[in-house]
């Protein structure tokens, strides 16, 4: 059991939140026409073995979507930030 | 290298088995080679295989960072099957089972193919619906499938649960009687066997640090026993895929997730096909030393760690015992993860990379495992001729960006739901 | 009932005031609380009591722990059946009936033992090897015969009727075993104030000090640790229970076995309980496995780990030999034949060490034990069980002497428990001193005290706990105590001589033909390991895979060690370089009924139920699953089949009025000033222009521009929406919704929140819906003008505050009633009331869909993740006026393709011809590949008096008019079908307009 420690609600384990993917990619603004942007930013990801940036949405506490700072080859968890404010 | 027969097994035993040769050949790196394939599971050694016996490449070598089979090639639940239903992944599925049918001859190893046939249950009539419109394709491909109502279900497993006490009551099932399961440990050790007889190099315990590359074209590899030059080099590195192609400069639509998988203490035979649940995420088939195999859904997130949570074992033991409710008592002796690379399709990717030369086979989500015989297969065609074979012209790296993604379960961009 | 031979006149820790009964394959024993089976058995000198997996040998108990290769009995009948259960760690109950398995037809005649004769054959691999032949099909007939002889015990089919129970444990520190370094963790910690959980896998705690002869030093300081525990109000001690894994984060996998122990859970209560532990730290305290040497014939019954010999001893006061031979290469064994020479044995000890330890040695010899110094054993005698040892020289192996003896304990040195440590990636190290594998890099949160963690004495282990519970409480935020511990305990058990690695006696001329077993349960020999090297399985991982070495129930732990020193032998490098095996959970095998808890048939998942459930329950409602929603399918008449039942639905819905229950479509509340851009961003359609009292139908693309999901939303006020979604993508839609505004568009003043279960949903659809519900709502005006399509408002029953949209999914004029889920039931009963006067019907999920294929609106079958717009006809709705999620990707050249299968409606060319979902549209004539198209939905259309289906096919609505095959290839079935529109009935929509 990963544990999120939830700005909000505190420490609780991972099964009460939903995965979000990578959050490290800077999301193409809403009037971009550029397919290539865009599928980038839709398909392509660094998948990274080590230090993560992802979202989890704490969907059966606050409803929040979280930052957290995983390591993917361990699974320990650096760091958690509200996702609002916190955008790359 | 001496032929393996049931004679062959006597005329040993009388000499004290002392006279088994190697399976394969444990042969020091070459500073160079026409092919180096990256990757010492299933797929990078039937590719090595199928190079040098359909397109006579034997200057190939096989890299293994760790031991043949160490992946997932060695940690799937066995199952094969060809019941997919998009158009590109139909035929290729199919072309691997008939590869699997004739594997253990062609490689004179035993790989123990057992079409024990499998059932993919259905629990309502729209599920049925769609696995009907499944079955149709197949038989129109001439692939076997037959659908059959819950009372025929029920004849033919009847150890499943059929009481009133189902949360998802049985509607019905597709079955595949040619699918079934492998020996997966005997599918990387075969085809090793088989590859290092045509004279291609085996290497375990050298990792690849770096691709080479000069003006857009690959030039070798560098690794931990020294660097290989090499005009082709071949990714097949399933899990890992990313990895290696960030080594050449490449972002690939693909995320790294653990799937987890389970086996029960040996008991005497039991279930007797292949069994997927269809009211959540399951799949069961018994081996042949008697203990039951099972695995389910993702654990959800990227993960390269090789090991499961314990939530999701607790989701699959109740998918287990809902399924088959006499399982209660029996105990689970291992659990353990792979790494699978999620495509943004659940499609695999096995396509020429922007670097010339350099070659992937990978995003195999799932479902790699079956895949082995027809992914070396085509891939050997690819690296052997640098154009796709027709069973994979689809599974290129460009049908994202083009719009021509491979959805079989209609999941969309998001890995974790493959 | 016989008299137990083997049990000692006193001494133990069993209650000789409870006898008990039990029967081993149908003969009655007795034995005594406190005892196992295993005990039990060798009470009464029973020495065969299982098979071996592959050769059938016959085997006896080998150990009296958790880790037994060997004994393994089938328990219970019925659905309590239960195949492998290991007999040394079974405790004794009153009726207890146990039965030897994998042997016919019986444990002490097995015919199955032939196998034996074909063993230069059946080596490992074997059957990588054979069995491809005659045909490529063979290996089917093959496997029948390998199946039915491998596998262990036969497994019930009959239902578990016990239950299970899961629960969540928090704590500061866990303590995983409560030997010495276990308690003295535990009270370090606890003294601190942490909260403490100790678990403890055997009925009690002490560990090792069991082991002791009861009454000694070794009690006396477990009585008093174990009362200073029991006053310390923020220690928990659970026995019974397995530390079964480690996972992330400081979470563990506990299993409490709470009724094993008795023939049946008492009551309701559960069986086992699985727990969820999560800890600031785990203080790792499992101890060490003894493991074995291997010596020709060393799997004979009578032969056991030295250890376990002193655990009969001494925990259950059996001694099950009378001439007892020692061999060990270390000085754990000294202490237990001392006990076995006190206990009334003669007792000759084999140390391979030339030098003996000497205060150890003093202790034997005046404890009347012989003392062979420099010696192995080569190869053990007798047939049906141990009769002797040849003995020798370890140096001179063929220089061999006979001890006579009908008891051999072996101990090959200790094995730390590591798995816990292991499980989330770490690996141990080999200490080359200590010839094991200890502790390396520690997993986060974790510390080892003890045997685990490679101290072998038991002064070590109490100190190492001491330190090891101050520092995990210390690390959870409770400073030190200052009160000193009393915690030495009064029992010098330190080795003085180091251990000599010996992991296996050589073959001399007598014994070269007879097997070496390393792992006993697989019947996996020492020339099974040769052979492996020879042809270069040589890592770790691959001598197991080809070998089955260490994959049996015990997961070789008194056998792995040997196994990797032996092929570092062969090889000729370091232990360390062949590397470590991979410890996976659960350490000890758990029940799938545990860890599945209460999770079981109607329980596996919740139950979606409808405010007015009842109701369509007390009118007789076949339901249907629809994800976790129970929905209602058709309301049959007495006789009434599905089909006769929807079509009258249906029917009577078109002619008069139908009320239909909405509720599962997914209700998601929209406020905000920047609303409207919002929804102007999210659907593919302009929400701009919406005006405040109007509907409008919205179709979602998912990012990559493939359609995500459709339905309506209304405008209650100025900066007020109410969306509805499907009922299959409520949930995703929501946390997408979520997710843009959080993190893409934050700057956007709006909220959403989820309001599905608040409200209540129903469908009043029909020529004379507008005249029901004119009479029952009186302050809503019905009028065309008043509530025109599309449009919105707000009304009530009585006090039932109603929210009416006039929208249809059937095609009629209809509206759908919302009011708070709480007045649902009696809102539905009002409508189904008045309904009366206007030949209401009430309908179900499967007349809704009749109505909306008449109609050609596209559902799950068609939106199938994999349709754009355009696909479906919807198309035109996109605008182009602005972007909107999906509006780039869904103009990849993929989803142009005008190729792409598209929406149309199909009937069959011969009207009394039916049509199948699932079926497949060819080109006459050309059945073949994946056709031009398929069946999505189908029915039965009252309408048009014979089935209609909707269809995806290339090239689409361009095709109208033209006949292809709808082919179910499964049934060789075949109809022509005319494609046509979609939209089969009221294609001008004036019925809903009207």
């Amino acid at each position: 059991m990963i544990r999120i420690d939830c700005p909000y609600c505190g420490a609780r384990d991972h099964t009460e939140f939903s995965y979000g993917g990578d959050a490290s990619v800077p999301r193409p603004d809403i009037a971009c026409e550029d397919i290539k942007a865009w599928s980038d930013y839709v398909f392509l990801r660094d998948n990274p073995r080590g230090a993560h940036s992802e979202f989890w949405h704490h969907v059966n506490g606050c409803r929040e979507w979280l930052i957290v700072k995983r390591d993917t080859a361990t699974h320990e968890v650096a760091a958690v930030l509200p996702a609002r404010g916190n955008m790359p | 290298m001496s032929r393996y027969s049931a004679l062959a097994l006597a005329v040993k035993a009388l000499g004290g088995n002392r006279t088994w040769p190697r399976v394969w050949r444990d042969p020091e790196p070459k500073p160079s080679y026409d092919v180096v394939i990256i990757g010492g599971g299933g797929h990078g050694l039937a590719s090595a295989y199928y190079l040098a016996r359909e397109h006579g490449i034997t200057n190939v070598a096989v890299l293994e960072k760790s031991w043949l089979g160490g992946g997932n090639t060695g940690r799937n639940t066995t199952i094969v099957r060809s019941n997919y239903m998009i158009d590109g992944n139909t035929r290729f599925y199919e072309k691997s089972l008939q590869l699997w049918e004739g594997l253990s001859r062609e490689l004179n190893y035993n790989v123990m193919y057992s079409p024990r046939g499998q059932l993919n249950l259905s629990h309502s009539k729209a599920q049925f619906d769609a696995a009907a419109r499944r079955g149709n394709i197949m038989r129109l491909n001439g692939i076997d499938s037959k659908a059959m109502l819950r009372d025929e279900v029920r004849r033919f497993a009847p150890y499943l649960d059929f009481s009133d006490q189902a949360r998802f009551p049985i509607y019905g099932a597709l079955w595949q009687g040619r699918a079934g399961t492998v020996r997966h440990d005997a599918v990387a050790w075969g085809y090793a066997r088989a590859a290092a007889r045509c004279g291609v190099d085996i290497i375990q315990q050298c990792e690849v640090t770096g691709i080479v590359t000069k003006n857009g074209r690959v030039r070798g590899v560098e690794t931990t026993r020294g660097a290989i030059t090499a005009n082709t080099v071949a990714i097949v590195v399933a899990g890992d895929s990313s990895l290696l192609a960030r080594m050449a400069g490449i972002r690939l639509p693909v995320e790294s997730h653990v799937l987890q998988a389970f086996v029960t203490e040996a008991v005497k035979p039991l279930v007797d096909t292949v069994i997927t649940f269809g009211a959540g995420h399951f799949y069961i088939s018994q081996s042949d030393k008697g203990g039951l195999v099972f695995g389910g859904d993702l654990d959800g997130y990227n993960s390269y760690a090789r090991r499961g949570n314990l939530a999701v074992a607790g989701d699959v033991m109740a998918e287990a015992r809902a399924l088959l409710p006499h399982l209660s008592r029996l105990r689970v002796l291992r659990h353990w993860g792979g790494t699978v690379d999620m495509t943004m399709d659940g499609s695999p990717i096995i396509a020429a990379m922007p670097v010339k030369g350099l070659f992937l086979n990978g995003g195999w989500c799932y479902g790699g495992f079956k895949a082995t015989p027809a992914s070396g297969w085509c891939f050997a065609h690819l690296l052997a001729t640098g154009e796709p074979h027709p069973l994979i012209s689809r599974f290129t790296l460009e049908r994202f960006e083009r719009g021509f993604q491979l959805d079989e379960k209609g999941a969309g961009p998001e890995p974790g739901h493959h | 009932m016989s008299a137990a031979p083997f049990r000692l006149k006193t001494g133990g820790r069993i209650a000789r005031e409870r006898p008990l009964s039990f029967t081993f394959d149908g003969r009655r024993f007795e034995g005594f609380a406190g005892d196992t089976l295993a005990s039990a058995l060798l009470a009464h000198g029973v020495a065969t009591v299982a098979r071996s997996f592959k050769f059938h040998r016959r085997r006896g108990i080998y150990t009296a722990s958790s880790d037994e290769p060997n004994a393994l009995v089938s328990l219970g009948g019925g659905g309590r059946h239960e195949p492998n259960a290991r007999a040394t760690d079974t405790e004794l109950f009153d009726g207890l009936a146990a039965r030897s398995q994998n042997c016919w037809p019986s444990v002490n005649f097995d015919l199955m033992a032939v196998n034996g004769w074909f063993a230069p054959i059946l080596k490992a691999g074997f059957y990588y090897k054979t069995f491809m032949g005659p045909t490529r099909g063979a290996w089917r007939v093959y496997e029948h015969v390998i199946r039915r002889a491998a596998g262990l015990g036969k497994a019930t089919l009959q239902r578990d009727p016990d239950t299970y129970e899961h629960g969540h444990l928090f704590c500061d520190v866990l303590v995983a075993g409560a030997g010495p370094a276990g308690l003295a963790a535990a009270l370090a910690a606890g003294r601190a104030g942490a909260r403490v959980i100790v678990c403890e896998q055997q009925p009690r705690t002490g560990g090792q000090l069991l082991d002791q002869p009861a009454d000694g030093p070794g009690d006396d300081w477990r009585r008093r640790i174990m009362d200073e525990l029991a006053g310390l109000a923020t220690v928990r001690i659970m026995t019974r229970t397995s530390v079964f894994g480690a996972y992330d984060g400081g979470t563990f996998g506990l299993i409490e076995r709470l009724f094993d122990h008795v023939r049946e859970p008492p009551g309701r209560q559960p069986r086992q309980r699985s727990w969820t532990l999560r800890c600031g730290h785990a203080v790792i305290a499992t101890g060490a496995t003894e493991r074995a040497i291997v010596f020709a014939n060393n799997d004979r019954p009578g032969i056991m780990l030295a250890s376990a010999i002193g655990s009969m001893i001494n925990r259950y006061a059996v001694l099950p030999g009378r001439a007892v031979v020692l061999f060990t290469n270390n000085d754990s064994a000294y202490d237990v034949a001392c006990d076995a020479a006190r206990a009334g044995a003669a007792v000759t000890l084999v140390d391979v060490r030339r030098q003996p330890p000497a205060k150890r040695s003093g202790r034997c010899r005046d404890a009347g034990v012989a003392i062979i110094a420099g010696h192995g054993v080569i190869a053990a005698a007798g047939r049906k069980s141990v009769s002797g040892v040849h003995i020798a020289p370890v140096d001179a192996s063929d220089d061999t002497r006979f001890l006579a003896c009908d008891l051999l304990g072996v101990s090959g040195g200790w094995t730390p428990a590591v798995h816990l440590m292991s499980h989330r990636g770490a690996r141990p190290l080999y200490d080359e001193g200590l010839a094991c594998f200890v502790p390396g890099d520690m997993s986060p949160g974790q510390s080892a005290a003890g045997a685990c963690a490679g101290a072998f004495a038991l002064s070590a282990c109490i100190a190492q706990g001491l330190a090891a519970g101050r520092e995990a409480a210390g690390l959870c935020g409770f400073a030190r105590t200052r009160k000193p511990l009393r915690t030495s305990i009064e029992i010098d058990d330190a080795w003085e001589m180091p251990i000599e690695p010996y992991w296996a006696s050589p073959v001399n001329g007598r014994t070269k033909s007879a097997p070496r077993f390393v792992d006993l349960q697989n019947d996996v020999t020492i020339s099974d390991i040769e052979l492996a090297h020879r042809e270069g399985f040589v890592s770790l991982e691959h001598l197991k895979r080809y070998t089955t070495l260490g994959m049996g129930t015990d997961q070789g732990k008194t056998s792995n060690v040997a196994a990797l020193a032996l092929m570092a032998g062969l090889r000729g490098c370091a232990v360390s370089d062949v590397g470590t095996t991979t410890f996976r959970p659960p350490y000890m095998p758990v029940a799938i009924g545990a860890l599945a808890g209460p999770r079981v048939g109607p329980r596996l998942q919740p139950r979606r139920l409808s405010p007015m459930h009842d109701w369509h329950r007390d009118h007789g409602a076949v339901y249907i699953q629809a994800g976790l929603w129970e929905r209602p399918w058709y309301y049959p008449g007495p006789g009434e089949s599905l089909e006769q039942c929807y079509i009258r639905e249906a029917r009577q819905t078109r002619k008069t009025v139908g009320l239909t229950d909405v509720s599962p479509l997914g209700k998601i509340d929209v406020q905000g000033p920047d609303a409207a851009e919002f929804l102007n961003r999210v659907y593919i359609n302009g929400w701009k222009k919406l005006a405040v009292g109007k509907a409008r139908y919205g179709v979602m693309l998912r990012e990559d521009g493939i359609v995500a999901d459709d339905g309506t939303t209304s405008r209650l006020a100025d900066e007020h929406y109410f969306m509805t979604t499907t009922t299959a993508n409520a949930g995703a839609v929501m946390a997408r919704l979520e997710f843009l505004l959080q993190t893409a568009w934050p700057d956007l003043k709006v909220h959403v929140t989820s309001v599905s279960d608040q409200w209540a949903g129903m469908a009043v659809a029909g020529p004379r819906s507008r005249d029901l519900l004119a009479g029952l709502i009186r302050d809503v005006d019905f009028s065309a003008e008043g509530l025109p399509f599309m449009g919105l408002a707000h009304g009530s029953v009585r006090a039932i505050p109603v929210r009416i949209l006039r929208v249809s999914y059937s095609g009629e004029l209809a509206y759908e009633l919302y009011c708070p889920a709480g007045f649902g039931h009696e809102l539905w009963d009002r409508v189904f009331g008045a309904g009366a006067d206007f030949d209401l019907v009430v309908y179900g999920l499967e007349a809704m869909g009749t109505m909306r294929i008449e109609k050609g609106h596209v559902a799950g079958p068609e939106i199938d993740g994999r349709t754009s717009a355009g696909d479906l006809g919807l198309g035109r709705m996109a605008s182009t006026k602005k972007p909107f999620i999906g509006s780039v990707l869904m103009r990849r050249d993929g989803l142009r393709d005008a190729s792409r299968p598209a929406l149309v409606g199909i009937r069959p060319v011969e009207r009394t011809q039916r049509l199948s979902a699932g079926a497949i549209l060819c080109e006459p004539g050309r059945h073949e590949g994946h056709g031009i198209g398929h069946v999505s939905s189908i029915t039965f259309s009252p309408q048009m008096g014979c089935d209609i289906a909707l269809a995806l096919v290339s090239g689409g609505l361009a095709r109208e008019g033209d006949i292809v095959d709808a082919v179910f290839s499964m049934r060789d079935e075949t109809v022509a079908v005319r494609i046509v529109n979609p939209v089969f009935f009221d294609p001008g929509g004036e019925r809903l307009r009207g």
